[in-house]
């Protein structure tokens, strides 16, 4: 069986924080360009023109996109016939969480208790997922998540007889109430189906999709281009000052569910979409 | 079209300021979120003076990224303004003049604006690397265990800003999505 050392799990994360909040990837910058050459006002073009600048001073000095270097999501995909020696998994994870965003310069957003609210000073813990896999190999992806979009998420529990016109309606009116707050262009990412659970975390999951990728499924695939194409007819623009760009892409998941149900997650990320990914 | 603005922010200057005016801000700013206005608030609720002289001077919603050895700074944009909400009247009415933010306002800190004589400014959210060349010296004044919350003095040369809603009550996030 295929041996893996917590010490080189420990470091990876440690590199996958610092990168993923350092250097935005091609896919969403891609999408920033495309929107930049297609809006036609003069403020969206240069909120957007100061984005891509962002994007580059980041880039080129070692410095985090956003200062909201975010609460860090652990996306963990253990193949089955791997072993794990040299410590615990979760603390290995949590201490290349710990590394990254005190030697990484990154801002430490945490608080222990979500009601008394006293930082933990080194951003731990990490929210981590575990996936059992087959294979021997393990795959970790990090997307550190900015509350200013968080915050602006919702999940409804749609009854089966709302229909795709529900489904539609719901995810459109959770990025109307957003308006401005999360930073647009944002990116959509939305869970359908499942338990309420499952589809908050399909909504998450789909935010590290790169925004290049498609649902794999054609009537999935077309309800994607379809609710962006309506998104983008609310008029909020780059940073809420109107214009064709409100959102760059709308990533949907999907999951079998029960018969009485028809549970949407819409989970708002802004356009510094972070994620990086590590196999080991 | 720019215009230049510098501390203190005093009310004539901010009568001159329209919305969807882009402002470059130079001078003495400092920085506050949520747990620090709530301190401030606490201060104020006992009849205690605040740390920071908030007259005709201008609060930047920001909690930056710890800056590099040799820099002033990290990254600092602008974090959602809405959730100082509870706490800006109460500043505004102790001469608080100018808000760096993102994103819409309460009904209640637009009346207290329009009454004062204040503006509110929205930076680019998330362009976080860029904002942090305009800011040439930071340092904690207030509420040092708060961390990257703690209310820093900020000294900025040419902040890029956007007035989003001017004394006048008038809004500019209601305006360009019409």
């Amino acid at each position: 069986m295929r041996e893996i050392n917590v010490f080189e799990i420990t470091k990876a994360v440690r590199n996958l924080c610092i990168n993923s909040n350092y250097y935005l990837s091609q896919d969403v910058k891609d999408r920033i360009k495309e929107a930049f050459n297609n809006e036609s006002s003069s403020m969206a073009k240069d909120i957007l023109e100061k984005i891509l600048k962002n994007i580059d001073i980041a880039k080129n000095e070692d410095m985090p996109a956003c200062q909201d270097t975010g609460m860090a999501c652990v996306f963990v995909e253990i193949g089955q016939d791997i072993h794990i020696v040299g410590g615990d998994l979760e603390d290995a994870i949590n201490e290349g969480v710990r590394q990254g965003y005190i030697e990484g310069y990154l801002r430490k957003s945490v608080v222990k208790d979500p009601l008394n609210r006293v930082n933990t000073k080194d951003n731990t813990p990490g929210v981590i997922y575990y996936d059992m896999v087959s294979g021997n190999k393990l795959n970790i992806t990090v997307a550190p998540k900015g509350f200013g979009s968080e915050n602006m998420s919702q999940i409804k529990m749609l009854k089966p007889a709302d229909g795709i016109e529900g489904v539609k309606e719901f995810i459109i009116e959770v990025v109307r109430d957003a308006g401005p707050n999360p930073c647009p262009p944002i990116v959509v990412g939305v869970g359908i189906g499942g338990t309420f659970d499952k589809a908050a975390n399909m909504a998450k999951r789909a935010l590290i999709r790169p925004l290049s990728e498609k649902n794999n499924n054609k009537f999935y695939r077309d309800l994607e281009d379809e609710i962006l194409e309506e998104i983008n007819k609310l008029g909020i623009g780059p940073q809420g000052f109107g214009g064709k760009t409100t959102a760059l892409a709308v990533n949907i998941e999907t999951y079998p569910t029960h018969i009485a149900g028809l549970p949407v997650a819409v989970n708002i990320n802004c356009h510094v979409t972070r994620h990086a990914h590590i196999e080991l | 079209m720019e215009k230049k603005i510098s501390l203190p922010l005093t009310y004539d200057k901010v009568k001159q300021l329209k919305i969807g005016d882009s402002v470059l801000i130079t001078g003495v700013i400092y920085t506050a979120r949520d747990a620090a206005h709530k301190r401030l608030v606490e201060l104020l609720d006992e009849g205690k003076s605040m740390p920071i002289d908030v007259k005709d001077s201008i609060i930047y919603y920001v909690g930056p990224a710890p800056a590099k050895p040799g820099q002033p700074i990290g990254s600092a944009g602008p974090t959602t303004s809405y959730r100082m909400d509870p706490y800006t009247p109460r500043l505004l009415n102790s001469g608080l003049r100018g808000m760096i933010g993102k994103g819409l306002r309460s009904k209640e800190v637009i009346e207290s604006m329009k009454k004062n004589g204040a503006v509110y400014f929205a930076a680019i959210g998330g362009a976080a690397a860029l904002m942090s060349k305009s800011i040439k010296k930071a340092e904690i004044v207030a509420y040092e265990d708060l961390g990257s919350e703690a209310i820093r003095r900020l000294e900025v040369v040419d902040l890029p800003v956007i007035v989003v809603i001017d004394s006048e009550g008038n809004n500019l996030y209601e305006i360009s999505q019409n």
